[in-house]
C-alpha cells in the first residue's frame, strides 16, 4: 500500500471512525517524501464500486464483468463477501439504506445486463429479493430515500418501491436509453439519454404509489451526454462528448451556462508536436463530471478541467494531465483533486496560484519511472494560458502506480485510505504509511499491555 | 549467530587481573568459557583413536557367541577403520548390569518378565583410544533365556570430554532411541505371544481329544504309560499356556508399571495402542482360561477382570477358540523345546516392528548427526542457540528459524514415536511429561504442604550413599512405588486447571514450597551423584518411598518427581560433604525468562527482576544443588558440577550463567577448580537440549554458502552497498540477467540480506522469467527475472519501469544498479568491497553479527513507547515524530537512509508481534517514498 497520501491529521483516535467526515485528503508535499501502502485483491474487471458505511466497519463494494459483487473490508483489506447470481455483467450498483426504529440497514441494489435486479443483503451475502426478464438491461439506478422509492433507467424508466414491485413505467423512445439519473428539486428526475435531458415529475398518489409524467426535454447539447450531475440545490450540469459543459437551472430548467471545451489554446501551443492535427472527438469528450458545489471538475479527454460555478469560468486547467482517457475524478478540497486514466495512474493534482517565475511542473519528477516512454504527459502546457486572467495551475503533487490496467474508478475512504479498482482485475487499497505505523504502534502497546510483557 | 566472533568476547578477564572492572560487563551468557585445559594445546591431537570420526555402534550379547557387534552409524566400514568392534562389544557388554531376578520368584508359579531398566555407562579404553556411552538395554524374546535379549547402543568418541559433558543429552537420546526400540519389541512380543497362544492352544485341543479318545477306549488304557505321557504333556500344554498367558499379561500392563527413568518418555498414543491390543489379545485368550464363563456371561470385560491364576480349566468348548484361527494355521508344539544352539535368534529388526526398528536407526542416525564436531564447535552452537532462543522477537528477521528446532526442544522429552503421532502427541504431551515440568509439582505441592517425609528421605540417602559406594543393581520392580507414570498423567491433568486460578496466599506458600521443585529442571541437568562413574543405573537413587496410598498422614509420600527427591538428596549429599565446591543456589525458574525480557523492555523493572532472584535463592540455602562427581581414574577431569546461579554467595569468577535468567541451565565448573571442564550438555525440562543442528544443518549449510556468495558480490560490485540498502529497508531488489545460473547464484547471495525472508524464503524468488506484476512486489522483497529480448522482455522491461519506485533493478548483465542514492554508513562494514575478509564462511559470522545488532537496536526502537506514541495527550504526532528522528539521529547516530532500515524492520517487527503466526495472511503491504533513483555503474 502505497501510503502516501491520506494524511490522517487526527491522530490515531480511535479505531472505528464510522464515518469519516472530519479529516480532510489531503497530500502530502513532495518535498518530504511521503509513502503509501498497498494491499490489494483480486476482481475481475471492475466497473464500478460503491461504498457502504454500515455497521462500524467502513466496506465497500465492487461490481464487475464477471456478475460477481465483492464486499471488501477497507481498513484491512479482507474480502467480507462475495455476492453471487448475476451470469453477466453488473452494469449499476448502488445503496438503498431502510431506516427501522432501531436499525440502519443498507442494502445494494445491482443492475447486470442479463436483464435482473437483485437486492443483496451485504452483511449475510443473500439475495433478498431479485427481478428478472426485464425488458432492457438496466443502465443506471437511482434511490429517492425520501419518496422510498428508486428508478432505474434503461430503455425504459421504472419507478419501484422498497418492496421491490414496480410502481409505474415510462418508455422513452430514443434508441440509447437513459444513461444517467439524477434527482432534482420538487420531485423532479433528470435522466439524460443520447443528446437530451428529460425531466420527468414525480408524483405521490393518495395509496402511496408513484407515478411519472414527462414534463421537459432539454436538448440543447449537440452530442451524447457523457455526465449529469447535481451541483448544488439549485443547479446541475451536464457534459457532452463533444465536450459541451452546460450548467441549468434545476428548477426551472433554463441554460445557466454553456461552455465547450475545445483546447483551443493549447492546441496552437501543441502545434510544435506532431501527432497533433485537429483535437479529435475523444480528446474533448466529457468523461466524468464531479463537483464539490463551488466547482466542477471535467475530465475531459486525457485532461482536467476545472470550472468555477460563482465565475462561471474556468479556474484551471490542464490539458493532458494523463497520457490516455481520465475515467474519474474527485474533487478532494477547493484546491485538491484527484483523477485517474486508462493509463494506470492515478494523480493528485492542486490548484496552485500560478507562481511568477513559472516553474515549469517537474517533468523529471515523474520522468524517471518511465524511461521506457516519453514523457509527454507531464509537458505542461499551463504557461502559454497567462492571458486568462484567474487562471491558475494544476499542479502535480503526486501519483499512485500499481495498476496495470485502465484505472476504472477510485473511492476515498478519508483516512482509512482510497481504493481503486482497474482493468487488471485488482482492487488496491491505498493508505497513507505515517498513519497506518502509528495505528501498528498504538496496536503493538496495547497488545504489550495486555500480555503484560513481551 | 549470535556466537560469531565479532560479537562475543573472547576472553572475559585478562590475565593482569580485573583491576579495572569493565563498566559494562559482557552479559554471562555473551562469553565464550576459555578452553578448559588451558595448558594443553587444544589443536592438539589429543587421541590415538583407530577410528577417525564418531559412530555409534549397537552390539548384542548373544546367548550363543557372546558379544558381537551388530551395527553401526554410519553403516560404513571407513568409519570404524581398524578399530576392533568385537574387542569393543566384549569390552562394552560385558558390563554385568542386568542383575535383576529372572524366572520364577518364591510367591508366583509364573516365570516373570523382567523390567529392567535401561542403564547407562561411560566406559573407556585408552588403550584403543576410544570412549564410550553405553546404554544397556533389554528386549524381550519368547525364544531367548529368561526371555530377554540383552542389548545396549554405544556412543562412541576417541574424546572423553565430549562423552562425559554430553552426557545428558547423549542419555536423553539414546533413552528416546531405547524407548522406541523397546516400544516396537513389546509389540512384536505381544505378537509372538499370540501365535505361541494359538499353537499352544491347538495343541491343547489336539491333546484333549486323543486323551477323550482314550478314555473312551476303556479305563485299562487309562493308566498305560502312554496315557500317562499324554495326560502328562496336557497338564505341560495347560500350564504352558498359562504361562504364556500370564506373560501377554505382564507385557500388557508393562505401561501401568512405574518408570523410575525420567528420560523414559513414550508416546501415549503408542501405549494407548499398545495397551488396547494387549487388551484385546487377553480378551481373546481369556477365554480359554475361563471356558465355560466365557459362554455363560459373554462379558469380556468381566472375563478381563477375574482373569486367573492358574486355575483348572474345564475342556468342553475348546474347539471354539480353534476354529476362529482364520488366517493362521496353528502349529502342534512339540513336548520339549529345541535345543538351545539349535535355534536361530531372532535379529534385532525381527524383534522389534519393523516400523520401529527403522524409526529407531534414523533417530540414532540423527543423534549422530547432531554430535558430530568437536566439543567447543557443539558447545558454541548450543549457545549461539540458547541465546537466538532468547531474541524470538527478532529472530524472525535474519536467524534461520528456530521453531522446527523448538518443537524438537520441547521434542526431547517429549516421547519420540516411531510411527509418527506426533501431533497428537504434541498437544497430549505438552507441558512434557513424567516429572520434568516445575508447575505441576507446584500445584502438587499446593495441595500438600509437607509432601516429603524425614524417614522416607533419610532412607532414600542412604539408599543413594549406597549406590555411590557400590553400583547399585537394579531391584526388582516390586519394591519402587513412585509412579511416574500416574504422576505424569495427574500432572497433565492438574496442569490443565491453570495456575492462574490461585491465590496470592496460595501464591506465596507456592513460593516456598517452589524451592523445592524449582531445581527441577536444573537437576535434570546436573550429572546425578550416579551418573558419573562408568555405571550408570539411572534408577537406583530414585527409589523412593512414595506412598500407593493416599493417606493424609505426614508419613505418605506424595508423588513428588523424582528429581525433587534427587534434589533433596544431592542436598543431602552437600551438607555431608561440605567444603566440596563452592556451593551455587539454585533459581527458581518459574517466570523468569519472561522478567528478564521485560526488563530489557522497561528499563526499570530489570533490576526488581535479579533481586527478587536472589531473595528467592536465599530463602533456602539448603537447597544447594551441588553434585560432586567422584573422582575417577579414566576421567581425571571430573569436577564438581554446579548449576549456576546469579546470586551465588561464593564469589564465582568462573563462567556462570544465569540459569534462571537464561532460561536454560548451563552447568559448568566454579572457577576455584581450576575451571577445567566447561559446558556440558545443559538441558533442561523443555527450552534444552537442543539437537544441534536439527532441521537446520542444510539452512546453515547453505547460508555460508551464500555467504561466500555475498562476500563475493560486495567485493565484486562497487554498488553492493547500494544493493543491501534496498534489500534491508525493504525495497524490493530485481535482479535482472539473462543467464539463469548466474541470476540464481546472485539471489542465493543476496538473500541472506532480505529481512524476514519466511522459514522457507518465501519473499523471495529466484527466478522469473514471466513478466512481472504488482502482486510479485507484494510477495517477494528479492526477485532475480530472466532478461529476454523477444516482445515479452519489452513489456517485461515496460513493468519494470513502470513500478520502478517500489524496485531496485541489479542488472546482473550490464553490471548496473538503478536504485535510490545511499549515503549512510550503517552498512559500510558489511559491504566494504576492500574488506579483508577472504572465507565466506566468516563473512557469513560478520554479517550476522552485524545484523543481529541491527535487529537488536530495531527492537530497543519498537518497543520504546515514547518514541511512538504521544507520552501526553497534548502532544501531537509532530512532536512524537521529532522524538523520533532525534532518537535515531543522535542516540543511535543514524542518518536518513539508515532510519529507514530501521523503521522497516521496525515495521516487521511489529506486524510479527502483532500477527505472529502467518502474517501473510493480513494484507500484506508495501510502501513507497518519493524519491529519485540513480542509475549506478561499475
Amino acid at each position: 500500500m502505497l501510503r502516501w497520501i491520506l494524511g490522517g491529521r487526527e491522530a490515531q483516535s480511535s479505531a472505528e471512525e464510522m464515518i469519516p467526515c472530519m479529516n480532510r485528503l489531503y497530500l502530502q508535499l513532495t518535498s518530504r517524501p511521503a509513502k503509501a501502502e498497498s494491499c490489494q485483491s483480486y476482481n475481475s474487471q471492475l466497473r464500478e464500486i460503491t461504498l457502504t458505511f454500515l455497521l462500524m466497519l467502513p466496506r465497500c463494494a465492487s461490481a464487475g464483468d464477471d456478475g460477481l459483487v465483492l464486499v471488501w473490508n477497507v481498513e484491512t483489506g479482507e474480502r467480507l463477501q462475495e455476492l453471487r447470481g448475476h451470469s453477466q455483467q453488473i452494469t449499476a450498483i448502488t445503496t438503498i439504506t431502510c431506516k427501522n426504529e432501531v436499525t440502519v440497514n443498507t442494502s445494494l441494489i445491482t443492475a447486470s445486463s442479463d436483464r435482473s435486479l437483485s437486492l443483496w443483503d451485504p452483511d449475510t451475502g443473500n439475495r433478498v429479493q431479485t427481478i428478472s426478464d426485464l425488458h432492457s438491461s438496466v443502465k443506471c439506478l437511482l434511490v429517492l430515500e425520501r419518496l422510498c422509492v428508486w428508478l432505474s433507467g434503461g430503455e425504459e424508466l421504472c419507478v419501484w418501491n422498497r418492496d421491490f414491485q414496480l410502481q409505474c413505467q415510462r418508455p422513452n423512445h430514443s434508441d440509447t436509453g437513459i444513461t444517467a439519473l439524477i434527482e432534482l428539486p420538487k420531485n423532479y428526475i433528470a435522466a439524460a439519454m443520447d443528446k437530451k435531458i428529460m425531466i420527468y415529475s414525480l408524483t405521490v398518489s393518495a395509496d402511496s404509489s408513484v407515478s411519472a409524467a414527462e414534463i421537459r426535454c432539454l436538448s440543447d447539447h449537440q452530442d451524447q451526454i457523457r455526465a449529469l450531475i447535481n451541483v448544488n440545490d439549485g443547479l446541475f450540469a451536464s457534459g457532452s462528448h463533444m465536450g459541451e459543459l452546460i450548467l441549468w437551472n434545476a428548477t426551472d430548467w433554463n441554460l445557466l451556462a454553456y461552455e465547450h471545451i475545445l483546447w483551443e489554446e493549447s492546441q496552437a501551443y501543441n502545434q510544435t508536436e506532431i501527432r497533433m492535427g485537429a483535437p479529435k472527438p475523444s480528446e474533448m469528450s466529457i468523461q466524468h463530471l464531479t463537483t464539490n458545489g463551488n466547482l466542477i471538475l471535467a475530465a475531459v479527454g486525457s485532461g482536467l478541467y476545472v470550472y468555477s460555478v460563482q465565475t462561471r469560468s474556468v479556474v484551471a486547467y490542464r490539458k493532458v494531465a494523463h497520457d490516455s482517457n481520465v475515467l474519474h475524478t474527485m474533487l478532494l478540497s477547493d484546491s485538491e483533486l484527484m483523477s485517474c486514466s486508462e493509463d494506470g495512474s492515478v494523480r493528485m493534482w492542486e490548484i496552485q496560484d500560478l507562481p511568477l517565475p513559472a516553474e515549469p511542473a517537474s517533468s523529471g519528477f515523474f520522468g524517471m519511472w518511465s524511461f521506457g516512454r516519453s514523457n509527454k504527459q507531464s509537458g505542461p502546457p499551463s504557461k502559454k494560458v497567462i492571458d486568462i486572467p484567474n487562471i491558475r495551475m494544476l499542479e502535480l503533487t503526486g501519483d499512485l502506480i500499481g495498476h496495470s490496467g485502465a484505472v476504472q474508478m477510485f473511492v476515498s475512504f478519508k483516512e482509512n485510505g482510497l481504493v481503486t479498482c482497474s482493468a487488471d482485475h485488482l482492487l488496491i487499497l491505498w493508505k497513507n504509511g505515517e498513519r497506518q505505523s502509528r495505528l501498528r504502534s498504538l496496536a503493538l502497546f496495547q497488545k504489550l499491555e495486555e500480555r503484560g510483557g513481551l | 549467530m549470535i556466537g560469531s566472533p565479532d560479537v562475543v568476547a573472547f576472553a572475559k578477564e585478562d590475565e593482569y587481573g580485573q583491576t579495572s572492572p569493565d563498566p559494562w560487563p559482557l552479559p554471562e551468557e555473551f562469553s565464550v568459557p576459555l578452553y578448559p585445559l588451558a595448558d594443553s594445546n587444544p589443536w592438539a591431537k589429543t587421541s590415538y583413536a583407530k577410528f577417525t570420526k564418531d559412530f555409534i555402534l549397537i552390539s548384542e550379547f548373544s546367548e550363543q557367541v557372546g558379544p558381537q557387534p551388530l551395527l553401526t552409524i554410519p553403516d560404513d566400514p571407513k568409519v570404524c577403520g581398524t578399530f576392533d568392534l568385537n574387542y569393543f562389544s566384549l569390552r562394552i557388554m560385558s558390563v554385568d548390569y542386568q542383575a535383576s531376578f529372572v524366572g520364577h520368584p518364591p510367591g508366583t508359579g509364573y516365570p516373570r518378565l523382567s523390567f529392567v531398566e535401561d542403564s547407562r555407562v561411560v566406559l573407556g579404553d585408552s588403550k584403543e583410544g576410544a570412549f564410550a556411552y553405553v546404554h544397556h538395554l533389554t528386549l524381550y524374546d519368547l525364544e531367548a533365556r529368561g526371555f530377554v535379549r540383552p542389548f545396549c547402543m554405544a556412543y562412541v568418541a576417541a574424546d572423553e570430554k565430549k562423552i562425559m559433558l554430553q552426557f545428558q543429552e547423549l542419555s536423553l537420546r539414546f533413552s528416546q532411541a531405547s524407548e522406541c526400540l523397546k516400544a516396537g519389541n513389546r509389540r512384536a512380543f505381544a505378537k509372538e505371544l499370540q501365535r505361541k497362544l494359538r499353537d499352544l492352544e491347538y495343541t491343547h485341543s489336539v491333546l484333549q481329544r486323543e486323551e477323550g479318545l482314550q478314555r473312551e477306549a476303556g479305563p485299562q488304557s487309562m493308566y498305560s504309560a502312554h496315557a500317562v505321557e499324554k495326560a502328562n504333556e496336557l497338564a505341560n500344554v495347560e500350564k504352558s499356556i498359562f504361562e504364556h498367558r500370564d506373560l501377554l499379561k505382564q507385557i500388557s500392563s508393562y505401561h501401568h508399571r512405574p518408570r523410575r527413568d525420567p528420560h523414559a518418555a513414550t508416546c501415549q498414543k503408542c501405549v494407548d495402542e499398545c495397551l488396547s491390543e494387549c487388551e484385546e489379545l487377553l480378551n481373546k485368550y481369556a477365554k480359554i482360561a475361563y471356558p465355560c464363563g466365557y459362554s455363560e456371561k459373554s462379558g469380556k470385560g468381566e472375563d478381563r477382570q477375574g482373569h486367573p491364576r492358574g486355575q483348572g480349566e474345564d475342556d468342553d468348548e475348546e474347539e471354539e477358540g480353534v476354529k476362529r484361527k482364520l488366517s493362521y494355521t496353528p502349529q502342534l508344539i512339540k513336548a520339549k523345546s529345541a535345543k538351545c544352539f539349535d535355534k536361530r535368534l531372532k535379529t534385532l529388526q525381527e524383534l522389534c516392528d519393523k516400523t520401529f526398528y527403522e524409526a529407531t536407526v534414523e533417530l540414532l542416525k540423527e543423534t549422530e548427526r547432531s554430535f558430530r564436531g568437536d566439543l567447543c564447535y557443539l558447545y558454541t552452537r548450543r549457545l549461539d542457540k540458547a541465546l537466538q532462543r532468547k531474541q524470538r522477537v527478532t529472530a524472525f528477521l535474519f536467524e534461520e528459524d528456530l521453531s522446527d528446532d523448538d518443537e524438537d526442544e520441547l521434542g526431547t522429552l517429549r516421547p519420540f514415536c516411531a510411527v509418527n503421532h506426533a501431533v497428537d502427541n504434541y498437544v497430549l504431551l505438552n507441558p512434557p511429561p513424567i516429572v520434568l515440568t516445575p508447575e505441576p509439582h507446584e500445584l502438587d505441592a499446593l495441595e500438600r504442604p509437607e509432601h516429603l517425609d524425614p524417614a522416607s528421605e533419610t532412607s532414600v540417602t542412604q539408599e543413594s550413599e549406597l549406590g555411590l559406594g557400590e553400583s547399585h543393581l537394579e531391584s526388582s520392580p516390586s519394591d519402587q512405588t513412585l509412579e511416574t507414570q500416574e504422576s505424569s498423567e495427574e500432572t497433565k491433568g492438574s496442569f490443565s486447571s491453570d495456575k492462574s486460578g490461585v491465590g496470592l496466599a496460595e501464591m506465596q506458600q507456592s513460593l516456598v514450597s517452589m524451592k523445592s521443585e524449582a531445581p527441577d529442571p536444573d537437576s535434570d541437568l546436573t550429572p546425578d551423584p550416579n551418573h558419573n562413574l562408568e555405571r550408570e543405573s539411572s534408577s537406583e537413587e530414585m527409589e523412593t518411598t512414595a506412598g500407593e496410598d493416599e493417606g493424609e498422614n505426614g508419613g505418605h509420600q506424595t508423588p513428588v518427581s523424582l528429581l525433587e527427591v534427587v534434589s533433596e538428596l544431592e542436598a543431602n549429599r552437600e551438607e555431608e560433604c561440605e567444603g566440596v565446591s563452592a556451593s551455587e543456589l539454585l533459581v527458581p525458574i518459574d517466570t523468569a525468562c519472561c522478567m528478564a525480557q521485560e526488563g530489557f523492555l522497561y528499563e526499570a523493572s530489570a533490576p526488581e527482576a535479579v533481586p527478587r532472584l536472589c531473595q528467592n535463592s536465599h530463602l533456602q540455602p539448603s537447597q544447594t544443588l551441588v553434585v560432586n562427581q567422584e573422582p575417577q581414574a579414566l576421567l581425571p577431569l571430573q569436577d564438581d558440577y554446579t548449576v549456576g546461579s546469579p546470586c551465588s554467595e561464593s564469589p564465582v569468577t568462573g563462567l556462570e550463567l544465569p540459569s534462571g535468567l537464561l532460561g536454560d541451565a548451563v552447568s559448568r565448573t566454579s572457577a576455584e577448580d581450576g575451571s577445567d571442564c566447561t559446558m556440558s550438555a545443559s538441558t533442561g525440562s523443555d527450552q534444552t537440549a537442543s539437537p544441534l543442528g536439527y532441521g537446520a544443518v542444510v539452512t546453515l549449510r547453505q547460508r555460508k554458502k551464500a555467504g561466500q556468495g555475498a562476500l563475493r558480490f560486495v567485493r565484486q560490485y562497487p554498488f553492493a552497498i547500494q544493493a543491501l540498502w534496498c534489500l534491508l529497508s525493504g525495497r524490493t531488489l530485481v535482479v535482472l540477467g539473462a543467464d539463469e545460473g548466474r541470476v540464481r547464484r546472485l539471489v542465493a547471495a543476496l538473500a541472506l540480506f532480505v529481512p524476514a525472508p519466511g522459514k522457507c524464503g518465501e519473499r523471495v524468488q529466484a527466478w522469473l522469467s514471466c513478466p512481472f506484476t504488482l502482486t510479485d512486489l507484494q510477495r517477494w522483497k528479492l526477485i532475480g527475472l530472466q532478461r529476454v529480448a523477444s516482445p515479452l522482455g519489452s513489456s517485461m522491461l515496460y513493468s519494470l519501469s513502470r513500478y520502478s519506485r517500489y524496485i531496485s533493478i541489479l542488472d546482473a548483465d550490464q553490471k548496473t544498479l538503478r536504485c535510490p542514492p545511499y549515503r549512510g554508513q550503517l552498512l559500510a562494514n558489511i559491504a566494504d568491497h576492500r574488506t579483508y575478509i577472504r572465507r565466506g564462511s566468516t563473512y557469513f559470522l560478520h554479517l550476522q553479527s552485524t545484523l543481529c545488532h541491527l535487529a537488536a537496536k530495531t527492537f530497543l526502537f519498537t518497543f520504546t513507547h515514547h518514541l511512538h506514541l504521544p507520552v501526553s495527550a497534548t502532544e501531537g504526532p509532530e512532536v512524537v515524530e521529532s522524538r523520533r528522528r532525534c532518537f535515531l539521529q543522535e542516540q543511535l547516530g543514524l542518518g536518513e537512509e539508515d532510519s529507514q532500515i530501521l523503521l522497516y524492520l521496525s515495521q516487521l517487527i511489529t506486524q510479527q508481534y502483532l500477527q505472529p503466526n502467518g502474517s501473510s495472511a493480513a494484507a500484506p503491504s508495501f510502501s513507497f517514498n518519493y524519491t529519485t533513483s540513480i542509475l549506478y555503474k561499475i
